[in-house]
């Protein structure tokens, strides 16, 4: 019987005369995976950071080793051997990697004064190295800004075990890295629990909970539903648990949109260059083309860098009139410039990061849902607030968005409905052709099945979508057909019989294919 | 089971201002001056007195929700004041020429500011600093670094006197029946003009949602830029008023008038309950902030606590202020 590490005993909580949490109990052995699962809103993240000493007031106990703990703030819980590894990760952009590492625990020289900077940079590089990660000493000493996303979520595992954490909470670890960091951060996981280190791991993706979970906790609606090792609890049981139905079986192939005529042509795209956002790099989109009807979803499959976000900003004039080629919308000519102006022609984007770009946290849900089309709801610059609650509560009763009231900051929703705020935004500008990128990124299964449904009900009223994701499935699933990206160039395309994880795959990591990217 | 009344009341930003300036009341009829404080006159005062404060924290509202600051609005009151008591005074211009002029002027300054800010991307600290300084200056090269008054110097060294143009009296008088001051009808004026732009204008939303995130706005077609640059071209506005105010109170152009008073809106806006980050707040928030340092003022000045004491318990009255109103805010 392996010791116990950790257990949380009638966890409750309440956020103003909101409650989240009610009676959760859970633990963790050493050199166990356990599986924290549930729709998003389900209290998983709250459960986390009152674990984490974020959250300092809750009822309940924590039991560490059989000795009742309460943290007073983050830096507590670190010290007890508790790492959490966030969905937004918690590094400090400007600073370098080295310093992120050793961040809140700097090692100190001469009475503890002096920042010992040789000895931090020796660690922080052993580390790198027990990691497998290849930074040479010198990109230790570059800011973390300097490096992509995926790496950076690597640094934060890194940052974990330089805490000599025996505790680590994963939230989401791999919802922005590659298939080959995916496969590198399992084989850390392996070698943590072999050192006995307990791992708590929230995940929404059913591969990754049966390839790596020894037990699975369910939460749904701040309470606990049930716990089971991994064997005993089929795909069938934890669905069931999490949203407490079936789920509706998913549709078949989408009959073939609108057919290959011209006549319903809404986009068309030849020869698009799209500048790299940093100077003196090579173009992030050098030669795109593409023609989508009225009724299709059209998916751009790429590894992480190959400029799927970069075609969608600069297609959306994100970057200002920066790109060359041509555009056609509705058969006239079309200039990306502004987003402004392209929401006016009916072209809209969301980004995959709705904390980032895609919400303003302290506004109201009816306020955000608005903004992207406040010169329908404000004809001569006044606003009308009756037309502009209509709009708003139209769209949150068609997306079926769960909230209090849409006086409600949007901030305080959970991240599938905060997602589908966003995409509410962007419904209400009336697009022709909408730019999706990761739609269902850190969204429960149950939100991530409706936004599906919703966007085969768009589509077929006519509009048109292209689809940025990193999940193949997702993209097989709801794309007519599927172009992959490499480098900037589209390398294949795929019509919707044809396609399979595999050849995408292949075609998206080029004809040149390796297997491993480099990471930095 | 919800939380008690008061709990979720003491959640709401108002209320949390209102409870500063309920405390501030309190410390006043604690510490009445002998029933001084229970006279209306004293009241009265002090809304005359907090005006032209009151009428810079507008601008400084509307700017500060835009995630932004502004620090050049004490120097364009003494920019305004000297420009507006020289074309009154010594150019002998009509009062409404004047004003337009002055009003142009302290715009001008502000959308330089904006410029900086919106069109070079100069942190808005740093922007408002610099105009700050540059403004003053003006001010000082405008007047000869002399106070402009009614006495006018002959070439010959003896003074002449000018009469007081009728717009200085018309500016700094009370009305219905010497109860209300006209500045303090000004900076009411200005406060109903701010809330209409924050509350009822699309530009308003701009504001807000450009200091709540500026990335998720600019991908929303909010003009960004242009949003900026009005913020600080009506705070530069709201500057020129509040100059015009000060030079009929004080009946000169005074070239160091204004000098701090950024300072005071600042405090007024944040102990309203204006989050300097950006993107939260509202202009009732800063009216209740003007209240609260308008009372603390009097309270101070009719209870004749010196100076170096007044500044001390100002400063620490304002931490007090503040903190009350973080409390539930945990």
């Amino acid at each position: 019987m392996p010791a116990r590490l950790l257990a949380l005993r009638q966890i409750g909580k309440l956020f103003g005369s909101n409650r989240v949490l009610e009676g959760v109990s859970l633990d963790l052995n050493e050199g166990e995976v356990h599986i924290l699962a549930g729709e998003n809103g389900a209290g998983k993240s709250t459960l986390i950071k009152i674990l984490a000493g974020i959250h300092t007031e809750y009822e309940g106990a924590i039991e560490l080793r059989g000795r009742p703990v309460r943290f007073a703030g983050p830096r507590d819980a670190n010290r007890a051997g508790i790492s959490v590894i966030h969905q937004e990760l918690s590094l400090i952009d400007a600073m370098s990697l080295v310093d992120n590492i050793h961040l809140g625990r700097e090692s100190a020289l001469h009475g503890g004064l002096w920042l010992d900077r040789k000895g931090q940079a020796g660690r922080a590089l052993e580390l790198c190295r027990q990691l497998d990660l290849d930074f040479t000493a010198a990109d230790l000493a570059r800011p973390v800004e300097q490096f992509p996303l995926s790496t950076k979520n690597l640094i934060e595992i890194a940052k974990a075990l330089a805490f000599d954490a025996r505790i680590l909470v994963m939230d989401e670890p791999t919802s922005a890295l590659s298939r080959a960091e995916v496969e590198r951060l399992f084989a850390l996981v392996d070698a943590l629990k072999r050192r006995g280190c307990g791992i708590l791991y929230i995940t929404h993706k059913m591969d990754e909970i049966y390839q790596l979970a020894d037990r699975i906790t369910v939460l749904r609606d701040g309470r606990w539903v049930g716990t089971a090792p991994a064997a005993e609890c089929p795909e069938s049981r934890l669905i069931q648990w999490m949203i407490g139905r079936d789920l509706a079986p998913q549709s078949g192939p989408r009959p073939d949109a609108a057919g290959g005529g011209t006549a319903g042509r809404v986009l068309e795209v030849r020869g698009l260059r799209v500048p790299h956002p940093l100077p003196g790099r090579p173009p992030a989109i050098s030669d795109f083309s593409i023609a989508v009807n009225a009724g299709e979803i059209v998916g751009i499959a790429g590894l992480q860098g190959s400029g799927g976000a970069e075609l969608f900003q600069g297609l959306f004039g994100a970057y200002g009139a920066v790109c060359g080629g041509s555009v056609r919308m509705d058969g006239s000519p079309f200039r990306p410039e502004s987003p402004a102006r392209s929401i006016r022609r009916g072209l809209s984007y969301l980004t995959a990061d709705r904390k980032a770009s895609g919400l303003v946290p302290a506004m109201s849900v009816e306020h955000n849902v608005t903004l992207a089309s406040l010169s329908r709801v404000s004809p001569g610059g006044v606003l009308r607030p009756g037309r502009e609650r209509a709009g708003a509560a139209r769209q949150v009763e068609a997306l079926g968005i769960r909230l209090a009231s849409l006086e409600q900051a949007v901030g305080t929703l959970s991240g599938g409905n905060q997602q589908k705020v966003v995409l509410a935004k962007w419904l209400e500008t009336l697009p022709k052709v909408l730019l999706l990128e990761e739609p269902t990124r850190g969204v429960d299964i149950g939100s991530k099945s409706e936004i599906h449904s919703l966007m085969r009900q768009w589509t077929s009223a006519g509009m048109a979508i292209l689809l940025i994701s990193s999940e193949l499935p997702e993209l097989l699933l709801l794309s007519d057909r599927i172009l992959a990206l490499h480098r900037g160039a589209v390398t294949a395309e795929f019509a919707r019989g044809e396609a399979t994880p595999e050849r995408i795959l292949a075609a998206a990591m080029g004809s040149a294919a390796r297997a491993s990217e480099g990471c930095a | 089971m919800r939380p008690p009344v008061a709990r979720r009341w003491l959640a709401t930003p108002s209320f949390r201002a209102l409870l500063a300036l309920a405390f501030v009341v309190v410390l006043g009829c604690v510490f009445n001056a002998d029933g001084a404080f229970f006279h209306w006159s004293t009241h009265r005062d002090m809304l005359r007195q907090v005006s032209v404060y009151g009428i810079l924290a507008c601008g400084m509202t509307l700017v500060i929700i835009s995630g932004g600051i502004d620090l050049s609005v004490g120097s364009v009151v003494g920019l305004c004041a000297v420009l507006f008591a020289r074309q009154t005074l010594h150019q002998g211009e009509s009062a409404a020429v004047a004003l337009g002029l002055v009003i142009a002027a302290g715009t001008a300054i502000g959308l330089a500011s904006g410029t900086l800010v919106a069109r070079f991307r100069v942190q808005p600290f740093v922007a408002t600093l610099a105009m700050m300084v540059f403004a003053r200056g003006l001010a000082k090269w405008i007047s000869g670094g002399q106070k402009i008054s009614q006495a006018i110097q002959q070439p010959d060294g003896s003074f002449a006197y000018e009469d007081l143009p009728a717009i200085f009296q018309r500016i700094d008088r009370r009305i219905l029946w010497g109860n209300l001051s006209v500045v303090t009808l000004v900076f009411l004026g200005c406060v109903l003009v701010s809330w209409v732009v924050l509350a009822k204008l699309r530009y308003g939303r701009y504001l807000y949602a450009t200091g709540g995130n500026e990335e998720a706005a600019r991908l929303s077609g909010v003009p960004i830029a242009r949003t900026k640059l009005l913020a600080y071209g009506l705070s530069g506005l709201f500057g020129a008023v509040a100059g015009i105010c000060q030079a009929a109170q004080e009946q000169q152009g005074d070239p160091e008038a204004g000098s701090t008073y950024e300072l005071t809106a600042i405090a007024i806006a944040v102990i309203g309950g204006n989050n300097l980050m950006g993107g939260r707040g509202g202009i009732g928030l800063t009216l209740l902030g003007a209240l609260t340092i308008g009372y603390l003022e009097k309270i101070l000045s009719i209870n004749a606590v010196g100076e170096s004491s007044r500044l001390m318990l100002t400063g620490a009255i304002i931490v007090a202020a503040v903190l009350l109103q973080r409390r539930g805010n945990a």
